[in-house]
């Protein structure tokens, strides 16, 4: 048996499971049943960070993952972040890397700018 | 002087919530001033994930919810004025300065205060020792690091551990810095569960609990850190120390609601929240003027932020439109045994129709709690909670029905089950 917290959504809740039958008890959604499976099997987050940006009236464009990508990915994401660099003008949701890292996940604006 | 409706200080997201929700009942007269060159409050630096998803059901990130409310004002005909600083509300005169217009006074029928919070910094809470640079709050770190696009330090020690830090911890870490130490003085941590999950223990950052920093060394620029274990008054025990080569101290040592203007136009303060003491319909001690958001209680959830800031809108619609109750049948809440404080502190229950919420924290962790509602010594109602925290804003609807049998006044108290059993 394994315990964790569902950091899935704010209420945090307290779940179990186990480690063998993936079986999951403590969590008050089914979401909470598959965040549990995926820490025994494949830990996965969404990553949020920030690249440059010029003609903005900020330096720095947020962004992020626009799903959760293998938890082991996390740092050459970053990486592909650094070496990313925009033009204002941004919208909202646009996607800033494709495909990072060949994670089939995409980089998106969290803001316009 | 020009008049209006409506004047809302303050647009984060309490503010912007407030506003569309004030618009939408009705009120189109509607003034927003903002002393940032942009809406969205401190969600602009909080740029990590975990909003709305109780709003909207979906998991964003701090600009993308404040974003959603951004368009939702563009599509009103609220007036956002930006770069305007608010000096003075007396009488409903609301007087501000900017860089555009210089001073300038506003009258207004309602007004709505939404100017959030502000961290505490080392000066009430004494760190000892030398005063070198490399010592900031982190959400001043936090600000310099997404929007400027600048890392404070390589070599990083956390004290306190409310939530700003433990974001704080994970986020210098992934841009390359070395986060040593989380260290708090109370046995338990300040911040959500959830980001001691994903912030200290997916990267291995060691949480120090029950400890404090008791030296800081270094004369010009940041050296060291030394931390002890604290005794159960929190006296640091000697033989505990231990030290940390670091160039940075970030404090993460909780938020103050920014109350000084509410202060001056001389509304009722409430001790426990340090916001204005409300009513059900988020009304202050004075007629007319509304509190919401972190001005009002330092929230963990900007849901609950939007939540009660379109309460206070409505509210404030109605004040404007004199469709608000004349009558009163109000009640005081108090505050029962382990609760921090409520909010609201009084209910008119002309204005309940289904069920009120009420607001609270509790002051100790309780694994298995009872929520109980008295009211002149008897129980009205009574809520089953687990795994209540100090760190985690709770809530409690209580029905119309039930609120009926109370006289004069209710006590929330959070009865802890197993040491009841005991
Ligand atoms: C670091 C951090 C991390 C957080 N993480 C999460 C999270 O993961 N999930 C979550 O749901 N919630 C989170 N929150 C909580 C949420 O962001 C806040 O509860 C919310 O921003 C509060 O909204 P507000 O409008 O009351 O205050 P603010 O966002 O602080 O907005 C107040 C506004 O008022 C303006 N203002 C103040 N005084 C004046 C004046 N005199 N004149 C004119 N304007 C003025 C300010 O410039 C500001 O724009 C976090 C908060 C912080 C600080
Ligand atoms: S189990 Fe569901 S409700 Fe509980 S924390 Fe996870 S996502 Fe949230």
């Amino acid at each position: 048996m394994k315990e964790m917290i569902c950091i899935v959504c704010p209420r945090g809740c307290h779940l179990t499971i186990d480690e063998t039958t993936l079986e999951a008890k403590g969590n008050t959604c089914p979401r909470g049943e598959e965040y549990a499976k995926n820490e025994i099997t494949s830990p996965m987050r969404t990553i949020t960070g920030s690249v440059g940006i010029s003609g903005g009236i900020h330096s720095r464009l947020a962004v992020r993952t626009n799903r959760a990508v293998p938890k082991s990915k996390m740092f050459e994401i970053m990486a592909a972040l650094h070496a990313c660099r925009v033009q204002a003008p941004v919208k909202r949701g646009d996607v800033i890397i494709e495909n990072v890292c060949g994670t089939g996940a995409n980089v998106i604006a969290s803001r316009d700018m | 002087m020009t008049k209006h409706d409506i004047v809302i200080i303050g647009a984060g997201p309490a503010g912007l919530a407030a506003a569309v929700a004030a618009y939408e009942a009705g009120v189109k007269d509607i003034l927003l001033l903002e002393r940032d060159c942009e809406a969205g409050g401190i969600l602009n630096q909080c740029i990590h994930n975990g909003f709305g998803l109780h709003r909207f059901g979906e998991e964003l990130s701090g600009p993308e919810y404040a974003g959603k409310y951004i368009d939702m004002l563009k599509s009103t005909d609220v007036k956002l004025q930006l770069g305007t600083t608010v000096l003075n509300i007396e009488n409903k005169i609301v007087s501000a300065v900017s860089e555009a217009n210089g001073f300038e006074q506003f009258e207004a029928k309602a007004i709505i205060l939404a100017m959030g919070c502000r961290e505490r910094n080392r000066g009430p809470i004494s760190v000892p020792g030398d005063r070198g640079k490399g010592v900031f709050t982190a959400g001043a770190a936090q600000r310099y690091l997404n929007i400027e696009g600048y890392l404070v330090g390589k070599k990083i020690v956390i004290l306190g551990s409310g939530d700003i830090g433990l974001i704080m911890a994970r986020r210098m870490t992934l841009e390359g810095a070395k986060v040593l130490a989380v260290s708090e003085i109370m046995p338990f941590t300040n911040g959500l569960s959830r980001n001691v999950a994903q912030c200290l223990e997916d990267f291995d950052i060691p949480l120090y609990l029950s400890h404090t920093v008791t030296k800081v060394i270094g004369k010009d620029s940041l050296e060291g850190i030394e931390i002890s274990k604290v005794d159960e008054n929190m006296k640091p025990i000697k033989g505990t120390e231990k030290y940390f080569e670091c160039d940075t101290l970030l404090l993460s040592v909780g938020l103050v609601p920014e109350n000084e203007l509410t202060r001056q136009a001389g509304i009722d303060l409430d001790l426990r929240t340090r916001g204005a003491s409300v009513g059900e319909d988020m009304q202050t001690s004075e007629e007319g003027v509304f509190a919401c958001g972190n001005v009002l209680h330092v929230h963990d959830l900007v849901d609950y932020v939007s939540a009660e800031s379109e309460r206070a809108g409505r509210s404030a619609a109605k004040y404007v439109l004199g469709t608000a109750a004349a009558e009163k049948d109000g009640l005081n809440v108090n505050v029962g045994l382990n609760l921090g404080y409520t909010v609201p502190q009084r209910i008119n229950r002309v204005n309940v129709e289904k069920g009120v919420d009420i607001f609270f924290r509790v002051r100790k962790k309780i694994r298995v709690g009872e929520i109980r509602v008295e009211s002149n010594g008897e129980k009205i109602a009574s809520f089953k909670r687990e795994f209540l925290a100090p760190a985690e804003m709770e809530k409690i609807t209580v029905p119309k029905v039930l609120l009926d049998k109370a006289n004069g006044s209710i006590t929330v108290s959070a009865i802890d089950l197993e040491e009841e059993a005991k």
